[in-house]
């Protein structure tokens, strides 16, 4: 096998998951090592799973973190997408917005907590409400740039053809920007993931974030905590692995070099 | 019988460029580009326009597609002021200009959202088979080479059966085998479909070998220093005594020695 020769399938799949089984057989002798009585072991945790599995509570609170990040994203993408392609389109707007938009994209999710929680009150408004804003940011500027860098070329044969000027944001703009508005609906769908735990752990009692605090509170039971982490950090995989997969649909691959 | 030459040339009109002037302004600095253009191009005629480099080529291109307007003068076609681009003239870049996004067949078909969808799938199969991609209806154009992207571009503009096709430097970036298959084709296509061509090349034997008529521009700011007729038929012998002569003629009315 040479560098440049593609890796063969049981390849792809036999490294990571060795390095996996490395990572627990070093935090299981770490575990052991240090003789610790409060950070449980690969198997404790295991176990841990198992009992919440048992009792339901994992497919449950699974279920509500991922429909409020879903409700969150959704809204996400049905207003900052329009947003952004319009921002985008007339730049002349996006002037006017921008320096309000570059103010509050920095403002962390977090801080929006109390605002959150006085307009939606204690519940899932608030965790939607916060996973929006998260979301929402990333995507209205990764359209605008997507539609800016747009080649001029493109946006003039379009208008050969007669195309009106909805049809051509529809058929061209919109097209040849959606690779990187993608990249940006990825990135966005990452942090949402991340600010869906931090907003369970203050708005709502269900959820894999709710999991963390509560599991810690009641009683200090870790192996239940790195039981909910391990569940967020293996979803957020999932999620982004899903994720890139849209890159191989063939009308936006030719817009990832190293796919087509 | 002068007279009613003169008549049905005039009728057979199909642009007219007079007094074009056209000045760029940058910085507060204006660049004159073009300095009163005139130019005559009869239906169904081939034109090639040569000239230097950064002379104005493209500039006097892209005002004939009513992609920038004269800032003098003006330019008819079918005794109609050029205000805009239109679908009636379809201007063919470098193969740049072809959607990545779209198959060859949704390429070709770009154009054609106002027919139905019978004479949508003729045209589509007709010009598809006309440039020579059958078989490459469901590929994409990363998956075809540059003269097959030529190829389809050609053909995208031939669809919406234009009676203009503005071309620049079309077969710039290919090799100089397929550029001299694809002057056979385009000229094959012309024959069939009797559009008229304004064809843009720095190549001065790729406008012998292709034109009625061939104008020369001057250094910037550029007007029209001659137009000669070439008189010889197709298909063109490109050692026969008179093709030299003409192309020694043009080399000479550029200022370039034909000693290297
Ligand atoms: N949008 C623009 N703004 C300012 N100057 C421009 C613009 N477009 C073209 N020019 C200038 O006009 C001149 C002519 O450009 P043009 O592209 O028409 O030349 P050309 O004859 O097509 O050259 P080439 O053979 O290299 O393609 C150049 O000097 C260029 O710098
Ligand atoms: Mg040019």
């Amino acid at each position: 096998m040479n560098a440049l020769s593609a890796p063969r399938k049981w390849e792809r799949f036999l490294w990571p998951v060795v390095a996996s089984a490395l990572f627990l057989v070093m935090w299981d002798y770490a575990v052991v090592h240090t003789a610790t009585k409060v950070f449980p072991s690969p198997l404790m945790v295991e176990q841990g799973i198992a009992e919440l599995s048992r009792k339901g509570v994992l497919w449950a609170y699974i279920g509500d973190s991922l429909r409020r990040v879903a409700l969150g994203f959704g809204a996400a993408v049905a207003v900052g997408v329009p947003i952004g392609l319009t921002l985008g389109w007339y730049p002349a707007v996006n002037q006017v917005v921008n320096p309000v938009l570059q103010m509050l994209r920095p403002i962390s999710p977090i801080a929006w907590i109390p605002v959150a929680i006085l307009l939606f009150g204690v519940g899932d408004g608030t965790a939607v409400f916060l996973i929006f804003l998260a979301a929402v940011f990333p995507i209205v500027v990764a359209c605008i740039s997507g539609v800016a860098t747009v080649p001029a070329i493109y946006r003039r044969a379009g208008r050969n053809f007669g195309l009106s000027a909805p049809q051509l944001l529809l058929r061209v703009v919109f097209p040849a920007a959606l690779p990187q508005i993608i990249v940006g609906l990825r990135l966005a769908l990452g942090i949402a993931w991340l600010v869906v735990v931090a907003a369970e752990m203050i708005a709502v009692d269900s959820g894999l974030g709710y999991l963390v605090i509560d599991a810690r509170n009641s009683g200090k039971r870790y192996d239940l905590v790195v039981a909910a982490m391990l569940m967020i950090g293996l979803i957020g995989l999932v999620l982004d692995l899903g994720f890139r997969s849209l890159r191989k649909i063939r009308s936006v691959r030719w817009g990832f070099r190293d796919e087509s | 019988m002068a007279l009613a030459e003169s008549i049905t040339t005039r009728a057979g009109t199909k642009l007219s460029a007079q007094h074009v002037q056209m000045a760029f302004s940058r910085d507060g600095k204006t660049t004159p580009v073009l300095n009163d253009v005139n130019l005559q191009v009869a239906k169904g005629e081939f034109l090639c326009i040569v000239g230097p480099s950064g002379c104005g080529k493209s500039t006097l291109l892209s005002a004939i597609g009513g992609f920038l307007s004269p800032t003098g003068g003006e330019i008819r076609i079918d005794g109609e002021v050029v205000s805009g681009p239109d679908p009636r003239r379809i201007f063919v870049f470098q193969e740049r200009g072809v959607f990545p996004w779209l198959t060859v067949e949704g390429n070709i078909e770009f154009g054609l959202f106002k027919l139905a969808q019978r004479e949508r799938r003729a045209r589509v199969a007709h010009y598809i088979e006309m440039v020579g991609l059958r078989g490459f209806e469901k590929a994409y154009p990363s998956e075809l080479s540059g003269g097959m992207k030529q190829r389809l571009e050609v053909a995208r503009a031939l669809a919406v059966n234009p009676d203009m096709l503005l071309l620049d430097e079309p077969f710039g970036a290919l090799d100089s085998i397929t550029r001299l298959i694809m002057r056979g084709e385009l000229l094959g296509i012309w024959r069939e479909e009797r559009n008229t061509v304004i064809f843009v090349t720095h190549d001065i034997d790729e406008a012998v070998q292709l034109a009625d008529r061939v104008a020369v521009m001057s250094g910037r700011p550029a007007g029209i220093q001659q137009t000669i007729d070439i008189d010889i038929a197709h298909p063109r012998d490109i050692s026969a005594p008179r093709y030299l002569e003409l192309r020694n003629g043009i080399l000479e009315q550029l200022g370039i020695a034909h000693h290297v």
